[in-house]
């Protein structure tokens, strides 16, 4: 094969290699430290309006799972990871159902239940 | 036989496999260390979608103290900092490991999984710390329904963690006596992408229960 071909990183001669892959964890490394202070800053912080830090913390905890998956677990956008990140895919769509539909049908429940004030009152 | 591009697995892609005449039947079977890695991806997947119940069991009962603590009055945000810090240290040392194991060096691979032992034990300490400390300030887990939901979710992924200790001193041990065989390697790869799937969920947990639990 063409040692050249970029798509091919992964498959190449190991010298090139793993002077990379260093790299590539201090990276992760950097970026995730970055991400994390930027969470724990943010977390306390009273420089943005209030109910919009848990929507930048979420952002941000999602970028640095990222983060990790890409540059910890090498899990790529490359031709030779495609069943990786379909795993992936699959696993992220579980997640995102369990916890949204946990969330949605226990609002909705809440929400149209008596108030437990007046449920322990009928009680008596 | 490099021309063909094979599947590379998760947490793999830094060394090339020395290829194995056997490994490759006719037909293009893949090697064992791909199969063995994308299986224990599928197992890791199954393992995030376990926490995920927990997070949603969470995040439904994160208000029902029952008049107890809420997490504003409990969470100790510096403590959680170091958690996490020592946490993701550790995965960047566990990385330096992999390497190690990668380029058959073996004082550098023990270094490596030493560091990451003695961040790792670290983060469990300070974590079984801060429980007995919320145990003793009267906010066990019988506490409230938040407080049941709390403990199992983070202890959950303290028992993970542990878990994942008791593994590294088995690798340091198996490399330590067998040498880096390929199948030593294997493991060495597994363990690698299960230390570095509980930095994953961490940054999930520290957000959802500490940052956002200590801002309310």
């Amino acid at each position: 094969m063409r040692e050249t071909d970029p798509q091919q990183n992964t498959d190449t001669a190991p010298g090139d290699e793993r002077h990379e892959s260093l790299t590539t964890y201090l990276v992760g490394l950097g970026l995730a430290t970055l991400l994390t202070g930027v969470s724990f800053f943010i977390s306390g912080t009273t420089l943005v309006w209030g109910p919009s830090i848990p929507v930048a913390l979420a952002v941000l905890a999602i970028a640095q799972m990222g983060v990790h998956l890409v540059f910890f677990l090498h899990i790529t956008t490359g031709p030779d990871n495609v069943n990786n990140v379909l795993a992936l895919a699959f696993g992220v769509l579980i997640v995102l159902l369990l916890i949204g539909g946990s969330l949605w049908i226990m609002a909705h429940m809440n929400h149209n239940m008596m108030p437990m004030d007046q449920l322990m009152r009928m009680q008596r | 036989m490099n021309g063909t591009p094979s599947a590379s697995i998760a947490g793999q892609g830094h060394w090339p496999e020395p290829r194995h005449p056997g490994e490759h039947a006719a037909g293009g079977t893949l090697s064992k260390r791909i199969v063995v890695g994308y299986g224990f991806w599928i197992f890791l997947l199954s393992d995030i979608v376990m926490f995920s119940a927990f997070f949603a069991t969470y995040a439904v009962l994160v208000d029902e103290t029952a008049g107890g603590p809420s997490g504003k009055d409990l969470f100790d945000l510096n403590n959680v900092a170091i958690e996490t810090a020592c946490l993701l240290a550790s995965s960047f040392t566990c990385g330096l490991a992999s390497l190690s194991a990668g380029r058959r060096n073996p004082l550098w691979f023990h270094v490596a999984m030493a560091v990451t032992f003695v961040l790792g034990v670290a983060f469990v300490g300070l974590e079984a710390h801060e429980f007995a400390g919320m145990v003793a300030r009267g906010a066990g887990p019988t506490r409230s329904a938040f407080l049941s939901a709390f403990f199992t979710l983070v202890g959950c992924h303290g028992l993970h963690v542990s878990a994942g200790l008791l593994w590294l001193l088995t690798m340091m041990a198996q490399v330590f006596a067998k040498g880096f065989r390929a199948d030593i390697q294997r493991r060495v790869l597994c363990f690698s992408l299960f230390w570095h799937a509980l930095d994953i969920i961490w940054v999930a947990l520290f957000t959802v229960v500490y940052l956002m639990g200590a801002g309310q």
